[in-house]
């Protein structure tokens, strides 16, 4: 049981991360139907732009606030410089672009920073209190849940309570007609992308310190894992990706506990196989009518 | 009549590298419900979406109150007085009845002003009222169209370009929104553009109707003869 509860806390905390990154996948998505396979490449390089900031200045938060502005930045001009430009009548276009973005940002990476791993400081401590015995939950682990949970309840109020939440979502959904409303729409997708880096950057500066370090390729894994947690919410659904998120956290701790890490891959892709052959459109996706 | 709001000359527009509209000419006075007609493929549709810029004209301009639209974009045609409800109405359905109704205001700096018309809005459609807070999918045709017409004028437009209002909708549901359209015209002095399949519809409350045949301008004026009806418009 001790057990049990260890390995739930610890699929919570690494699902928080994974909700947070599937988020951002989903945020991309609702606007361009695009899935933004870059989004591990570019939450690296804004991870290594605060590290760098933070190993200059000694500063932790100084690189944790450079890193997230780094996000926004690469975010927007990502879209207002590549994926404007990328012809949409072919969903594979923009997922080539994004593919060759990812090369592009892991090759300048390894020329810039080399590609051996570098330790990524974590700003509180890894170490679990323990309650009757059973170790729960980390400091650091405390702030990775009051981080995702900060930034899942700022982004539900800018969508549902704001006015440029209403724009962001009329773009997403009907962008001919939002501009017709007088919608800037190419700004609205801006931002978008913007936000979704910037959650992306977080996620990546949340979960680096907890595995192998700073690395071109460190967040690989990580964006498998969040990319099935958003299919298994729904790439439609933003509570869909957190839900997602945890459940593939959860699993991940269970499997990698009671099975041993090595079959914890194949457990998320048996997850993913199970779900798109039940529900393709994911767990939270809405019913849509069939004209037969 | 009094002077046009809406001039187009020598429209040409079209998809790629097909051109839809060939040197369309059209005039709209203020204040009056002009009817576009014609068959299927005629370009009414690609018509109202170069008014509003949806479809970049190639050759000619658009003049509204003399004033040339040449290079504005479509987010400021709104602002510049111009609101089109597109064909299929353009509902946003994943947004509730009150958020795409508010949409439709966004834009505005008189914020008071913006929710008056809402409010107006809510009294002159009764039903959308009841439903503000259903999301867009649930509405019925009718329902779907209203709040169309509904989000348009909250932005108090000078011009309305309506697509097909009766697209699927009841005859009886039709002809309110008909009769809707001539209250707003004589209240209001609002100008619409009207394209519509509902010829006889169209023809009871319009005050000029242009037929148009593979993108060219065939017949305008207060009234279309009966060789033009059998010719154009198949009855």
């Amino acid at each position: 049981m001790d057990r049990f509860v260890f390995l739930t806390f610890d699929g919570l905390s690494r699902g928080a991360v994974y909700a947070a990154f599937a988020l951002a996948l989903v945020l991309i998505w609702r606007a361009t139907r695009i899935v933004n396979f870059a989004q591990g490449a570019m939450a690296v390089a804004t991870a290594y732009a605060g590290y760098s900031v933070s190993a200059a200045t000694g500063s932790y938060w100084l690189g944790f606030v450079v890193a997230i502005g780094a996000g926004v930045a690469l975010g927007a001009a990502t879209e207002r410089v590549v994926m404007r430009f990328v012809d949409h009548s072919s969903p594979l276009n923009g997922v080539v672009v994004a593919l060759g973005l990812v090369l592009v940002i892991q090759g300048l990476l390894g020329m810039v920073y080399g590609n051996e791993f570098r330790p990524a400081q974590a700003p509180f401590s890894r170490d679990a209190f323990t309650v009757g015995g059973v170790a729960l939950l980390s400091r650091f682990d405390l702030f990775v849940f009051a981080a995702v949970g900060l930034v899942v309840a700022a982004l539900a109020v800018l969508f549902t309570r704001t006015d440029t939440g209403l724009r962001m979502r009329a773009s997403a959904f009907a962008p001919d007609v939002s501009r017709l409303l007088g919608v800037n729409v190419g700004g609205m997708l801006t931002l978008g992308w913007a936000l979704a880096a910037a959650v992306g950057s977080l996620a990546g500066m949340l979960v680096l310190p907890t595995e192998l370090g700073l690395h071109p390729n460190a967040m690989d894994i990580v964006f498998v894992s969040s990319f099935t947690a958003a299919v298994v919410g729904g790439l439609d659904s933003a509570i869909g990706s957190v839900v997602g998120g945890l459940i593939v956290g959860l699993l991940l701790s269970y499997v990698s506990g009671y099975l041993g890490a090595t079959v914890a891959p194949i457990a998320v892709l048996v997850l993913l196989v199970v779900v798109l052959l039940g529900r393709p459109g994911g767990l939270f996706s809405r019913s849509v009518a069939r004209t037969v | 009549m009094s002077a046009p709001l809406l001039r187009a000359e020598g429209l040409t527009a079209g998809y790629g590298a097909a051109p839809v509209l060939h040197g369309v000419d059209l005039s709209v006075a203020a204040g009056s419900i002009t009817a576009v007609l014609g068959a299927n493929g005629a370009g009414k549709t690609t018509l109202l979406r170069t008014l509003s810029g949806l479809v970049p004209a190639t050759r000619g301009r658009i003049l509204l109150d003399g004033l040339d639209l040449r290079g504005v974009r479509v987010e400021e045609m709104v602002r510049r007085g111009v609101a089109h409800v597109p064909e299929g109405r353009g509902v946003v359905t994943e947004l509730t009845v009150d958020e795409n109704l508010r949409l439709g205001g966004l834009w505005r700096t008189d914020r008071a002003d913006a929710r008056r018309a809402l409010d107006e809005v809510y009294e002159l459609f009764e039903p959308l009222a009841r439903r503000r807070a259903n999301p867009g999918h649930q509405l019925s045709g009718g329902e779907r169209q209203m709040l169309a017409l509904g989000r348009a004028l909250i932005a108090r437009p000078r011009l309305l370009l309506l697509d097909e209002p009766s697209l699927g909708l009841a005859p009886r549901v039709t002809a309110q929104i008909m009769q809707l359209l001539r209250t707003l015209r004589d209240d209001r002095g609002l100008t619409v553009l009207l394209v519509e399949q509902n010829v006889r519809g169209a023809l009871a409350i319009a005050d000029e109707a242009v037929v148009l045949s593979l993108g060219r301008v065939v017949s305008r004026g207060t009234s279309v003869d009966d060789e033009l009806r059998h010719a154009y418009l198949g009855f």
